[in-house]
């Protein structure tokens, strides 16, 4: 805990947000570029889908990104509401919406994948079905901490619901072995290895690892903006005050 | 609780107790509707119990290899297969990208008279990702097992 006492320390996360924000950015766009290339252009179509294939890089980096964003949101969620660092707050704050647009990326990529191969836009079964829910998750997560007057009231009550919510994590993960599901089971974090030819892992990989670079990057600024909006309220609260008497 | 745990410790295994029963009453919960969250039964379940002909039902399997005819006029008949039973399957529409014979499909209608008329055809497709001529490859030299998942030959 020393350690994230360290950094619970605004000026110091601030000094260090300044730092690691341009490698963030750069890593995620150089990657990006990199796994895009290599994922639409250079990576060969598959022996059963064909082409369609090309839209696994965008889309299971989505959803991955919509687990570890809502891992992020709980374990933030879990800080402040244990340790009340009010970073934490801001963090989890800073990845809700973050977690939502991939979680909603993952869910359209998904339907425009699932029309040609499986035959449907969408179908109820235990993979998709959770994976909406996780959405709805992220929402309820972002309705509730704006739901009250109180913005500390507002982080508690929804980092309640974070926590409350993560059982969904696990629940997604395994969903496609617990259950028959449309959903094939995991291709790359399984039992025995990935299931995909390095061809079409090394594009996989790149943009999974832009993604996150892309997290750090733009979680970075939204907490540093809300870091801004909340000295902006207090210099607000001084002036009226000062004003009243 | 013992009275002289710091507020934060307190909070600390407030927390943790409470993750903990969430995560066992999940755990009841799912395990209790583990039947109801089945997306689609297999043929032996439909052979072993066969449902009332008036209820919707899905089931799952491969294709049947050798099994698929078009009589014409858009319909469809092939068999569909868990390996140890097998199910006539009659549709009439058009066929998903993925479809074809040693396949996986969940389809979709109601069983009656021994025949499953479905009214929708969906394709499974398995975890294996891989260029063609690595199947091929693989195809070639003998080692294609479907369930010892290949990509890596």
């Amino acid at each position: 805990m020393k350690r994230l006492d360290w950094f619970a320390n605004p000026a110091r996360f601030l000094k260090v947000a300044r730092a690691v924000q341009p490698w963030a950015a750069g890593i995620a766009l150089g990657l990006g570029a990199a796994g895009l290339y290599l994922g639409l252009v250079a990576s060969p179509p598959d022996y059963q889908q064909g082409e369609s294939v090309r839209i696994m890089y965008v889309h299971v980096p989505a959803a991955w990104m919509a687990l570890f964003c809502y891992t992020m949101l709980a374990m933030a969620s879990a800080v402040a509401l244990i340790w009340k660092h009010p970073l934490a707050d801001l963090a989890a704050k800073a990845t809700a919406p973050v977690g939502a647009a991939f979680t909603f990326l993952a869910l359209l990529t998904g339907s425009l994948w699932g029309k040609p191969m499986w035959g449907t836009w969408w179908v109820w079964d235990a993979r998709l079905t959770s994976m909406l829910v996780l959405f709805f998750l992220y929402l309820g997560y972002i309705a509730l901490n704006g739901a009250f007057d109180d913005p500390a009231r507002g982080a508690k009550a929804s980092a309640v619901l974070a926590l409350v919510g993560f059982v969904n994590v696990p629940i997604i993960k395994f969903s496609v072995d617990w259950w028959n599901t449309l959903h094939q089971p995991a291709s790359v974090l399984r039992a025995g290895g990935p299931a995909i030819h390095e061809s079409m892992l090394a594009p996989l990989v790149l943009m999974a690892l832009a993604f996150k670079a892309y997290y750090v990057w733009v979680v970075l600024i939204r907490i540093r903006a809300e870091i801004a909006a909340g000295k902006i309220r207090a210099a607000r609260l001084r002036a009226t005050g000062s004003a009243a008497l | 609780m013992k009275p002289g745990l710091k507020p934060k410790h307190r909070r600390l295994v407030f927390v943790g107790i409470a993750m903990a029963l969430l995560a066992a009453a999940t755990g009841l919960i799912l395990s209790a509707m583990r039947e109801n969250i089945v997306f689609f039964y297999s043929p032996s379940d439909i052979v072993a119990k066969p449902p009332s002909p008036e209820r919707r039902i899905r089931v799952g399997g491969l294709v049947e290899t050798g099994s698929v005819e078009k009589p014409g006029g858009g319909v469809v008949r092939f068999r569909i297969t868990d390996t140890a039973m097998t199910i006539p399957v009659s549709y009439r529409g058009i066929l998903p990208d993925l479809f074809r014979e040693g396949q996986g499909v969940v389809v979709q209608g109601r069983f009656a008279n021994q025949t499953f008329a479905a009214d929708e055809v969906l394709a499974k497709h398995d975890e294996n990702y891989m260029p063609r001529e690595v199947s091929d490859a693989i195809k070639k030299s003998g080692q294609w097992k479907p369930d010892a998942k290949g990509a890596k030959p």
